[in-house]
């Protein structure tokens, strides 16, 4: 081999290695953004919903009421007649067996759906009103064009009649699409077409709230005490070296200890914010407490001495000038743990937030569930329509995190100060 | 009640804080002397008093009062001749005993039951009159040896101040607490466990299947029920499983996270690093209940169809689809620790390895990454441990049953989904199989320690050689 072959050769082997770097960099933006394309199309769907036109008459033969009834006759009287006369009125049905499928193109709440509209608006005994009644899971999906019509009848969950149905509706303009409330108001269901990610919101909302208020302040004690207070001996030692441990704990063991500890032991509610609360508390502690640290490490010691020297105490220089020139750091250090925190499902799990809970949770001792376990729950339901809800919901949870990641980061920038 | 109370204590003793400023600087004019700290640090020295003695006793007194009057009941119901064989059925007539007393209970209700409930809300406010009154005396009595100090006019800025470190050492020994808690908890399950089944009956078992061991008491069991679960918590599967799905991640995010860690330290524009950088970030940061989500739904059953096209059979939920998703979730670990690991290199080795006529790429294979191995070993071995710490994606992708098997396009299962199947939903105590979650946690947790342990050390031996 002469030496330009072996110029040209180690030239090539150069080439070819800032080749393999680049790639791999390609993979992962490329997954990200597989990923993301991936949940945004399947989900996007979810945030409207599939109507149906319907024209409700208020039989006053069939509802016991009046005109001007108080509201909580209206509650307890039964609309049950008068939606099933509805539903029917939709299409003519010939036998019982049709009838069934037609009514089971709108969703199992129609009845609830028509008693609010009377509700809203108390004297319709013995008028017509056009009301857009929701449609059921089935419909929704072959509407929305995530259900294939051509397999062979006995292998769709959507009979002809209701295909001939659900055409003919679509011919006459009876079907919409509306924004999808029940998605962001309703609890978790079996039927896809109500299940919603309200309990979960709130439930995450209080789990969160629970693990800044006790996560947050420990932290940032802590990551003082062990920057600026801590004598160099063995306890401060192995606290650092438990900390560093901590970060590190597979999440799932916060999950055992949660049990053993908060459940079993001191006997909290299970499957509650509260419980969750302070599991993702003690996750999260180690992890806030390491940029906190590193951020009051970042402050020079100028500052410091320069405080002791126009006689404040150790204290003073600490409180009144290294923690809120620290303060940046240590708030966007704060929220990315949080954020991870809002992410994790492992541990929840184990304390109950798998229960069916369909309650919108109003305090931190109710029962509930949380956006990520949400997403576990729903994606091993079967149903079609659980696919698109669970999407939905991860984009929720993405948007949680990129806007707090945008927080931090904001943060970090803005007040930061560069010393030097 | 305890709302209440801290709610009480809160305002009260912020409430002395404008006492305690007031008072000092009367006392200051009345005897005319010079206050050794400012008025408003005797005003933060009493409330200080004033508030933790009192929150820490109430803290103390409502950590152990349920467990007191359990005790209590238990014997009194005992005594009066309610009949429980162990610990179960004594917790479950608490149980009942309790639900009486809240109105919540609607089944039979007999004299014994009655009048343990009776005899519960008698002890019940006992103690909670009790409580009140001890939080009333430790107020009082700490206000008025605060107030003692104050007059003698102590240094009371060098006094909170102590008393404020005090609290900062506290909070850092949370940090213990937690590392305690986490043992504790993990060790008293798993000696339990381990007094029934074997410890090398579980470490070098190669059948997993706890669902067979549903027997409830395990302090009498008969011999073949005790062979029936010898057989059932086998750990071998598990570990390989686990091995096995955490080799697959690796083997795709070492390579891919080692160069664009390389690429990013050695070739990259600041331009693209800036961009590319948060962006493969971003990949650490999804919650890894999406990417079993992502593995479940798309990539597992497109690798089926694959499979299907050119004639193999591929489990739905294969250790291929989570073993890819966990890789590619690890690549930002490897990636950014690299990236570090390779910064810190010294200029002048690669400044020498170019005098010499190096390329690039030569002087980055054998004089960076040599240099760098240390490092670069550490930040695999952190991904090692989170790769077999991971629970959703293999929860999701990779399957229940616990094969014992190298075909990635099979169904395998892993400690952390073990621990999920038994524990979700509810368990009953007590019994063999919610025992074995809690050993699975113990050796995951010695597991993970023991790699972060060595990984640690490497990064540090690494960063004191070039410091």
């Amino acid at each position: 081999m002469t030496k330009e072959q072996r110029l040209k050769k180690r030239h090539a082997a150069e080439k070819r290695f800032r080749l393999y770097g680049l790639t791999s960099i390609l993979v992962a933006l490329v997954f990200v953004l597989i990923l993301v394309n991936n949940i945004f199309s399947k989900g996007s769907s979810a945030f409207m919903k599939t109507v149906i036109n319907v024209e409700v008459f208020f039989d006053p033969e069939l509802i016991e009421i009046e005109n001007g009834a108080p509201e909580e006759n209206i509650r307890e009287a039964d609309f049950y007649d008068i939606t099933i006369e509805t539903l029917l009125k939709a299409y003519p049905a010939k036998n019982l067996d049709e009838e069934n499928e037609l009514i089971d193109l709108f969703t199992t709440d129609a009845e609830i759906e028509i008693k609010k509209a009377f509700l809203e608006n108390n004297n319709l005994i013995g008028k017509k009103i056009n009301l857009e009644i929701t449609a059921s899971d089935d419909i929704d999906q072959l509407h929305k064009g995530n259900y294939p019509r051509n397999l062979p009848e006995d292998r769709r969950r959507i009979s002809n009649f209701q295909l001939k149905i659900y055409d003919n509706l679509l011919k006459n303009n009876k079907i919409n699409k509306n924004f999808n409330n029940y998605f962001f108001n309703n609890g978790d269901s079996r039927d896809p077409e109500l299940a919603g990610i309200g309990g979960a919101l709130v439930g995450s909302f209080y789990s969160i709230i629970i693990c800044l208020l006790l996560a947050f302040p420990v932290a940032v004690l802590a990551s003082i005490y062990l920057e600026e207070f801590a004598p160099k001996n063995k306890i401060t030692d192995f606290i650092e070296i438990n900390i560093n441990n901590l970060a590190a704990v597979p999440s799932i063991v916060y999950g055992l200890l949660a049990l053993q500890i908060l459940l079993a032991t001191i006997q909290l509610p299970r499957s509650t914010p509260l419980v969750a609360g302070i599991t993702l508390a003690l996750m999260t502690l180690p992890r806030i407490i390491i940029p906190c640290r590193a951020s009051l490490k970042a402050v020079p010691p100028s500052i410091r001495e320069g405080a002791l020297a126009v006689g404040a105490s150790k204290f003073q220089s600490v409180f009144h000038h290294v923690v809120p020139l620290s303060l940046p750091g240590t708030l966007s250090g704060t929220i990315i743990g949080l954020a991870q925190a809002l992410g994790e499902t492992a541990p929840l799990i184990l304390i109950g937030m798998v229960a069916f809970v369909v309650d919108i949770p109003s305090t931190p001792i109710d029962p509930s569930s949380s956006l990520p376990v949400q997403v576990y729950l729903w994606s091993e339901s079967a149903e079609r329509g659980f696919v698109e809800k669970t999407s939905a919901t991860i984009m929720m949870l993405l948007s949680f995190l990129i806007v707090m990641n945008f927080i931090a980061v904001y943060l970090r920038q803005k007040f930061e100060k560069r010393w030097n | 009640m305890n709302f209440v109370l801290i709610f009480l204590i809160v305002i009260f003793s912020s409430s002395l804080f404008f006492y305690g400023k007031s008072k000092t600087k009367s006392i200051s004019i009345e005897r005319n002397i010079k206050l050794n700290a400012l008025p408003k640090f005797y005003g933060y020295y009493l409330v200080l008093w004033s508030s933790i003695p009192a929150l820490v006793f109430l803290l103390v007194w409502s950590l152990f009062e349920p467990v007191i009057i359990k005790s209590i009941i238990i014997e009194t119901a005992a005594n009066q001749g309610a009949i429980f064989n162990d610990k179960n059925e004594a917790n479950l007539i608490y149980e009942k005993i309790k639900a009486i007393h809240l109105g919540t209970y609607f089944g039979d209700i007999d004299t014994i039951l009655k009048e343990s409930a009776i005899s519960y809300s008698k002890f019940l406010n006992i103690f909670t009159n009790s409580k009140i009154v001890l939080i009333f005396v430790t107020i009082i009595a700490s206000v008025i040896f605060s107030l003692k100090k104050i007059k003698n006019n102590n240094k009371a800025r060098e006094d909170v101040e102590k008393i404020l470190k005090g609290l900062l050492f506290v909070s850092s020994l949370i940090a213990i607490l937690t590392t305690l808690g986490i043992i504790f908890s993990l060790l008293f399950e798993s000696i339990k466990f381990f007094s029934v089944i074997n410890i090398f009956d579980y470490l070098f078992g190669t059948n997993w299947s706890p669902q067979r061991a549903f027997i409830r008491d395990a302090s009498a069991i008969t011999a073949a029920e005790y062979d029936e679960l010898r057989d059932a918590f086998g750990f071998v599967p598990l570990i390989a499983g686990t091995s096995f799905i955490a080799f697959i991640a690796m083997f795709v995010a070492v390579p891919i996270g080692l160069f664009s860690g390389i690429y990013m330290a050695e070739y990259a524009s600041y331009k693209i690093r800036r961009i590319s950088k948060p962006i493969i970030e971003i990949l650490a940061g999804i919650p890894t209940v999406v990417y079993g989500f992502f593995a479940a739904l798309t990539v597992g059953p497109f690798f089926r169809q694959i499979g299907e096209s050119i004639g193999l059979t591929v489990s739905s939920e294969s250790a291929l689809a989570a073993g890819l998703i966990m890789g590619i979730m690890i690549i930002p670990y490897i990636s950014s620790l690299s990236d570090d690991v390779i910064n810190s290199v010294p200029q002048s080795l690669r400044d020498g390895s170019y005098a010499v006529g190096a390329t690039k790429s030569e002087t980055i294979k054998q004089v960076v990454i040599p240099a760098a191995l240390p490092g670069i070993i550490g930040s695999v071995l952190l991904a090692v441990s989170r790769a077999i710490g991971e629970t959703m994606i293999v929860v999701m992708a990779a399957g229940l049953a616990a094969n014992l098997t190298i075909n990635p396009l099979e169904s395998t299962t892993t400690i952390t989904t073990q621990i999920v199947m038994i524990l979700v939903g509810d368990q009953e105590f007590d019994s063999p199989k919610t025992q074995s979650a809690f050993a699975l946690g113990l050796t995951l947790f010695v597991a993970t320690l023991i790699l972060n342990y060595i990984a640690q050390r490497a990064v540090k031996k690494y960063r004191e050689k070039y410091d």
